[in-house]
């Protein structure tokens, strides 16, 4: 089966600055893929460079198996969503969803009616007539989406296109891509810094730093079983612990890493009398809701633990005792 | 801690009392009424526009509504539109024709020469190189207009520059054929239209160039880059993106270049053919001739033509995109 995008030890140099460095990447057709990683890790640079704003200095690039190389963005069967959204400010929202269409020589009313059923998947119907500059930052998200969409690509690129919106909405635009995708079956190409959006939406994440892909795979594997010290930490903040601290626990001399929920919180007296555990002292609590994020300190070791609300707190400066089970401390390929 | 031996803990009152003075009222007065501050800004100006600038204008206009005793040449300050039927006649519809096809056509010129430039000045140049073509763009500006005037006439010259590198080039021929074309040319390119067209799509460029700059920097990059995305070639892009939302910048930029066209009577005097321009006709007929009423009558015409030039930009929807 061929690859829906599939780069190469690909790389895009900006002089000395190695915005892409030798990437190899295979998006399967069909998949929600999200390319995740803090600002400047070279997700965008990838997603510029499907889209055929960017060319590679070396390495290839083939979309649907043909090479990209040298192809512009015109002569791409691919369309991005663009973060602040890139909408013609002088032309109707209508003409603007219509736009693809218009340059390929499509007939007016053919375009019009292609506009208007693609302005209905996007929930925006009857919003033609009006110019960009009066819609909300949700309703232009929409038709940025539905200005894409109406062209069929193979392949949809998103630029972080929620990162404007407030809360609530972008709860709301997640549900709705990806439910969009699934009915589609087109292969959409995310990119976000947001985890916890990467996580709960793609079928797979690619999670980027300096130029680098650092791990690839499923929400699960990223989240659970980091790789690297960096996408531990990252991915969720998990606490990453140092070689000689897992060597107490497991006998082995690597890297580990522990997610924040997996850490139970004790008080001294209980735990002192079993024996085990980490001694720590909680440095401050952070109330966030449905949890409470406990900042501690074991032995100039800072860890995070995540409790459920409703469990009684130690306070500020109480000496704790912290427990887990073996199988939840991952280990890490990170070499020592 | 120590923060309290950092950061002195605040004593002063929570309401500051106020510094006194007549300038204290006075700021006071103008925060609370903030109108007062505008008027006392706007009134010197509106009074100068309002009284100097538009007053005299209008002054100039109802002269266009006198005429003057062919005998005594003395104005008669009666309300006549005997001064616009001379205006009408034959010779001076030439003059008012010639301009104004002069005017456009320098207009067309200039925005194609602009264009390119002022699309690399918005995109392309950063820095060092943008300083360098504002440079470029003003120094002409800031040099004298009639030396810059005559140096054409040097260039255009029979005998000049422009004959001489030609010359070399053994590409004499080239102009000497177009010298030989009826209208546009002449004896030599000094005394021609076409050196007068020449030399004012080059004194006029400068402000065609600016405004186009300014509204091309305007257009997000990305704009560019969702065409070509949503698959539009790079004319395509042009025609749908680009010169839609560059359309006020040339609009304002040919308002300048149409309007100065139609004004100037010192270009078309000293490079160009005996025929007159609009300019050279009002000073002619104010100076020479004295006849006051028929070169107030020639003012209308530029401003009337200006009018509908507006009026017709707007219908075409040239704001749009304001």
């Amino acid at each position: 089966m061929t690859t829906a995008v599939s780069f190469q030890k690909a790389s895009r140099h900006f002089g000395s600055v190695r915005a892409v460095d030798a990437v190899d990447l295979d998006i399967a057709p069909g998949e929600f893929f999200a390319m995740l990683g803090p600002s400047g890790s070279g997700k965008t640079t990838c997603l510029r460079l499907i889209a055929g704003f960017e060319q590679p200095t070396s390495g290839s690039i083939s979309i649907f198996g043909e090479r990209a190389e040298g192809v512009p963005p015109y002569r791409r069967n691919v369309n991005t969503v663009f973060q602040d959204y890139a909408l013609f400010p002088h032309l109707s929202v209508l003409d603007n969803v219509a736009y693809g269409l218009m340059v390929k020589g499509i007939g007016k009313a053919e375009r019009h009616k292609a506009a208007e059923e693609a302005l209905s998947l996007v929930r925006l119907p009857g919003y033609g007539a009006r110019r960009p500059g009066q819609l909300s930052g949700g309703q232009r998200q929409r038709v940025a989406l539905a200005r894409a969409l109406v062209n069929q690509p193979k392949v949809l690129l998103l630029d972080e296109p929620l990162g404007a919106l407030d809360l609530k909405l972008r709860e709301n635009m997640q549900e709705e891509l990806k439910s969009l995708q699934k009915v589609l079956g087109i292969t959409f190409v995310f990119v976000t810094h947001d985890q916890g959006e990467a996580l709960s939406m793609a079928d797979r994440v690619a999670v980027f730093n300096d130029g680098k892909i650092m791990q690839i795979g499923t929400p699960e594997d990223i989240y659970q079983r980091p790789k690297t010290r960096f996408v531990a930490d990252f991915v969720g903040s998990s606490n990453v612990l140092p070689p000689d601290f897992v060597q107490r626990y497991c006998g082995q001399h690597r890297w580990g890493s522990l997610r924040p929920e997996s850490i139970r919180v004790g008080r001294t007296a209980k735990g002192a009398a079993s024996g085990e555990g980490v001694s720590a002292r909680l440095v401050s609590t952070n109330y966030l809701g449905a949890t409470t994020k406990l900042a501690l300190d074991a032995d100039g070791l800072k860890l995070h633990a995540i409790v459920p609300a409703g469990n009684a707190l130690p306070v500020e400066g109480e000496a704790v005792v912290l427990t887990f089970n073996r199988e939840h401390l991952h280990l890490m390929d990170e070499p020592v | 801690m120590s923060l309290d031996a950092a950061i002195p803990r605040a004593t002063a009152p929570a309401i500051l009392p106020g510094s006194g003075g007549v300038r204290g009222a006075l700021s006071d007065l103008f925060w609370r009424r903030p109108k007062v501050l505008l008027l006392l800004m706007l009134l010197p100006p509106v009074l100068w526009l309002g009284i100097v600038y538009i007053g005299s204008l209008f002054a100039l206009l109802a002269q266009s509504f006198f005429s003057i005793d062919e005998f005594s040449g003395l104005i008669n300050r009666e309300f006549t539109l005997k001064t616009y039927g001379d205006l009408f006649q034959a010779a001076n519809l030439d003059i008012i024709l010639r301009t104004v096809t002069m005017a456009a056509l320098v207009t067309l010129a200039s925005s194609v020469i602009a264009f390119p430039i002022a699309y690399y000045a918005a995109r392309y140049a950063r820095g060092r190189w943008k300083a360098l073509f504002y440079l470029g763009i003003m120094l002409p500006l800031w040099s004298s207009y009639l030396v810059k005037i005559y140096a054409w006439k040097l260039i255009l010259a029979k005998e000049g520059i422009l004959t001489w590198l030609f010359g070399k080039l053994h590409l004499q021929w080239l102009i000497d054929a177009w010298l030989s074309l009826p209208v546009v040319g002449g004896n030599s390119l000094s005394v021609s239209f076409t050196g007068t067209f020449i030399v004012f799509v080059y004194v006029w460029l400068p402000f065609m160039i600016l405004p186009v700059q300014a509204a091309l920097e305007r257009v997000p990059g990305n704009l560019v880059e969702a065409s070509s995305d949503l698959g539009a070639s790079p004319g395509q892009t042009f025609r749908n993106v680009l010169f839609p939302l560059a359309l006020p910048g040339i609009v304002a930029g040919s308002i300048f270049t149409f309007s100065l066209t139609l004004g100037d009577y010192i270009i078309p005097q000293i490079i160009g053919t005996s025929r007159l321009f609009i300019g050279q006709a009002v000073y002619s007929q104010q100076g020479t001739a004295g006849n006051i009423p028929l070169a107030a009558a020639f003012t209308v015409v530029p401003i009337v033509i200006m009018g509908f030039y507006l009026w017709g930009a707007k219908r075409m929807g040239a704001f749009d995109a304001l």
